[in-house]
């Protein structure tokens, strides 16, 4: 019997100890958190090796998306159905050798712009007098996204740009001005899109152009005739957009082609990205789906399979926002990640790093959700990421931004959207059952997060100690050397909020090389190229990229980061056509500009 | 020794003949079979799950541990039906990236039955307060379900159909079905007061958090009061302060609501039996 009271007074405080291990979890993570948040640039130079500095008014840009305002019988929840809009590209559209930014608005009569890059640390907003400003016209719809390409291989970055609305195609002539060219391209005349990619998917040498649809391409935001456009269902929706996949036939005309080859999904697209993920030398697509599940689209060169059950990536629905490629290893290998949902105590989706399971490649290969091991998982609403290394230490970082709207600090909707999120799909698939958001936020003003890759499998967040603090409804990223000094700098843009230019400092130690291709045989964007850098005995794989991220694409030169010292062995750069090129030692420091062999 | 139940589990008749045994369900596998079949189809089907391995945890963590507390507490192993429900329910509720979670509050449910107890009688159903503790003191790493199915309509139907054929066989269908008018009641006046679409305010009985919760939480004989009448107006107040919480706009209103009146309406049961077995043991001295 007196065994039983002391086994009974054990239970009792173990259970109590139990009932605190949350709370005593808590403790310790925001203790560490708030440890790593006390520095300042000299501090985060030495800790972590970089530092950001915003510097967005400084180099001429006080740019402030403006976001879209649909039919009126949308009101009460204009600020989750107009929550999209705000993106960033980066192009040299001159051909100066700098890149340049080009960013999209989303209000009825908004202009967007396309800042040149002066050289001198300053930008200048050209947008008008080269023809891709006033864009967002009434009766065209407003823009979303934009990608750019060559795809008529005159040595020139043409236009596409994504909208709930017209998509519109500009030819650009010589970097003098953009002529609209979508009717002869053969472009339809609406989709509601969030995304869009540039590449070459049966290897012609010309570049070919997925689009994915959001809303159904059939309803006009501004006009609809029904509130019933919601998704079917938060989980499972599949009456979202169609997806397009307008082939190129090198004439200046497209050919839509996407259920011809397989690509057949109404889900709800948010992003897209193309990466030959099997070495079959054909780029295979990635979409990231909000409402459901990602899809994976194998490509034979001809023809696509999807295969998002079969690798592992397709069978948890989440609500997909980010498609991005990296190899985070080192290993020649391509991890993807996909951003999602993650509320405190009340959805916790948390993000997806999909990195290739041991033992599998090729047709077989199969990934596994590693972003809880690897520290990336929790991001908040998040939004855009990208992969760079941000400090030269030869591993690749992830920055994302997040929170989805910022309004009513004390009043949240989460309570309302949770209701209605649960319910059936005659309930959420109406809008006027949700209901009104009444000025409240919605995972508002979040911190943003800057995982520095410590090469062994982790990532730790840095953000606030590296500058990056600040609480807009982030959107976009993209990665770009903007003043060519062999460090990326981070552009985000914000929805409803201001364009961010995040202006980097590294330590000089830690080396660098840069690759500006040009495709000959292959398209002249050499999107789809894949450069290895062999060092230090270890490899790091990086691929051009026609788009990726959320509503983004970063600059199509690669960056690599070499750490100290580097041993550089070699480059070898596997053009779309297939041509191997190999630089042997070639010397950090530098930007190689390269064409690709005949 | 009583048995530590956490879902509706009632004795075979004992004169039931062995023939008709043969081919009658022990009642004792009735919900957990139910519960069994919920979560592979929907995790086939659907994906609801967040991984086997999680749900597998809760599970295993929840049937050890009753064992191994029954053992030392009640000399004899307890039947492992009740845990087993405990475990599933918790490896479908609860939302977590992590894999502790779903141990913690596995064990946390089962040995608030062991630890908390009054007059011999634990007063919370187990899964409801461990998912309840859990969500409110960890909500940076833990939510529960709240979408799943699809959102379809046929699924729930079929849920529903199947739950309440079981539950009515258990004798327990007039606590759900209570439960069920009465949320529907108030939230037509949530609607009214607030101004939100009436759709809006009965969305959340039309997902699954909540067949769980009607079919599996409230229903608890262990944690439930005794008389019909009682069961009946107990369950009219849990969807009551559910309202006023939804009111305040509490997300996980019907755990807390019953975690909040639950223990109470069975405090008040043991407090009445003592008295009125206070009163008998007098009547009978004198």
């Amino acid at each position: 019997m007196k065994s039983r009271q002391i086994a009974r007074v054990f239970l009792t405080i173990l259970f109590v100890v139990l009932l605190a291990t949350p709370f005593l979890i808590k403790r310790i993570t925001a203790s560490k958190a708030a440890d790593k948040a006390k520095t300042d640039e000299k501090t985060a130079l030495a800790r972590h090796g970089f530092y950001l500095q915003e510097v967005s008014h400084a180099a001429g840009i006080d740019f402030v998306h403006e976001e879209p305002k649909l039919d009126p019988k949308l009101d009460s929840i204009m600020p989750e159905v107009a929550s999209m809009g705000a993106s960033v590209s980066i192009v040299d559209f001159d051909r100066d050798g700098w890149p340049d930014i080009y960013v999209t608005n989303s209000a009825i009569g908004s202009k967007n712009h396309l800042y040149r890059n002066m050289h001198d640390g300053t930008f200048k907003d050209v947008a008008e007098e080269m023809g891709v400003a006033d864009v967002n016209k009434a009766g065209t719809g407003v823009s979303t996204g934009a990608v750019w390409g060559d795809y008529d291989n005159d040595g020139y970055e043409d236009l596409f740009l994504i909208k709930w609305g017209r998509p519109e195609l500009f030819h650009n002539d010589h970097g003098h001005g953009f002529t609209p060219v979508s009717e002869q391209a053969g472009l339809p005349p609406w989709i509601n899109a969030n995304t869009a990619v540039w590449f070459d998917y049966d290897g012609d040498g010309l570049l070919d152009l997925f689009v994915g649809g959001y809303y159904d391409e059939n309803i006009d935001l501004w006009h609809i005739k029904t509130t019933r456009i919601m998704p079917d269902s938060f989980e499972y929706a599949k009456n979202g957009g169609r997806k397009y996949l307008f082939h190129n036939l090198g004439n200046g005309k497209f050919e839509e082609v996407s259920e011809k080859v397989g690509i057949n999904s109404r889900r709800w697209a948010l992003a897209a990205a193309a990466a030959d993920l099997r070495g079959t030398g054909h780029q295979d697509l990635f979409v990231a789906n909000d409402y459901g599940v990602s899809e994976l689209y194998l490509n034979d060169g001809n023809k696509f399979h999807e295969a998002g059950e079969q690798t592992g990536v397709g069978f948890a629905p989440k609500s997909g926002m980010n498609a991005a490629f990296g190899d985070i290893l080192n290993q020649g290998k391509y991890s993807i990640y996909v951003s999602n949902i993650s509320e405190d105590g009340i959805l916790i989706q948390g993000n997806n790093l999909w990195v290739p399971k041991q033992g599998t490649s090729g047709d077989g290969i199969k990934y596994e959700n590693l972003a809880r091991d690897f520290g990336v998982e929790l991001g908040g609403w998040s939004f855009g990421a990208q992969f760079g290394d941000l400090n030269n230490d030869g591993t690749l970082d992830l920055f994302l931004t997040n929170g989805y709207i910022s309004a009513d600090r004390n009043r949240s909707y989460w309570y309302d959207f949770s209701k209605v999120a649960g319910g059936n799909s005659t309930i959420i698939g109406d809008a006027k059952n949700w209901p009104a958001f009444d000025g409240r936020s919605l995972s508002g003003y979040q911190n943003k997060k800057v995982w520095l890759n410590d090469g062994t499998g982790k990532f730790i967040d840095v953000a606030q100690a590296v500058g990056v603090t600040d609480t807009h409804d982030g959107r976009a990223v993209a990665l770009v050397d903007l003043w060519n000094r062999g460090v990326l700098d981070v552009v985000v843009a914000n929805q409803d909020g201001p364009l961010l230019i995040y202006k980097n400092t590294v330590t000089p130690e830690d080396r660098w090389i840069e690759f500006d291709l040009e495709g000959t045989r292959s398209n002249r964007s050499a999107i789809g190229a894949q450069v290895t850098m062999f060092w230090n005995g270890q490899e790091q794989m990086q691929n051009v990229s026609g788009g990726s991220g959320f509503a983004a694409q970063n600059d199509r030169r690669l960056h690599f980061g070499l750490g100290k010292n580097p041993q550089i062995e070699k480059a070898v750069i596997r053009w779309p056509s297939g041509k191997i090129q190999t630089l042997d030692k070639p010397a950090a420091n530098q930007i190689y500009k390269l064409k690709e062999p005949e | 020794m009583s048995s530590h139940t956490s879902a509706p589990i009632l004795p075979l008749q004992p004169n039931a003949p062995d023939k008709k045994r043969l081919f009658t369900l022990d009642n004792r596998y009735i919900a957990p079979i139910f519960i069994t079949c919920i979560l592979l189809v929907g995790n086939l089907t659907f994906g609801i799950l967040e991984s086997y391995q999680k749900t597998l945890l809760a599970i295993i963590t929840s049937i050890a541990l009753e064992l191994v507390l029954s053992r030392i507490f009640y000399g004899k192993f307890a039947h492992p039906a009740s845990a087993y429900i405990t475990g599933i329910s918790v490896g479908i509720l609860v939302r977590s990236p992590a894999f502790w979670p779903y141990a913690l509050c596995s064990a946390i449910s089962i040995m608030s039955k062991y630890v908390v107890r009054i007059k011999g009688r634990h007063i919370w159903n187990p899964s409801n307060f461990g998912i309840s503790v859990l969500l409110f003191l960890a909500p940076a790493v833990v939510a529960s379900l709240s979408i799943q199915w699809g959102n379809y309509l046929l699924p729930m139907l079929i849920i529903w159909f199947l739950g309440s054929a079981i539950i009515w066989r258990l004798r327990r269908f007039h606590i759900t079905g209570i439960y069920v008018v009465s949320f529907i009641a108030f939230a037509f006046l949530r609607s009214w007061m607030t101004g939100s679409p009436w759709q809006s305010e009965v969305a959340p009985i039309t997902g699954p958090m909540y067949q769980l919760f009607i079919f599996f939480m409230i229903t608890d004989p262990k944690t439930t009061v005794r008389s019909r009448k009682w069961q009946c107006i107990v369950v009219v107040i849990i969807a009551l302060v559910e309202m006023l919480m939804r009111l305040d706009q509490v997300v996980y209103a019907p755990f807390y609501a019953l975690f909040i009146v639950g223990p109470i309406a069975m405090l008040i049961e043991i407090w009445l039996d003592a008295r009125r077995k206070n009163a008998a043991q007098l009547a009978v001295a004198h």
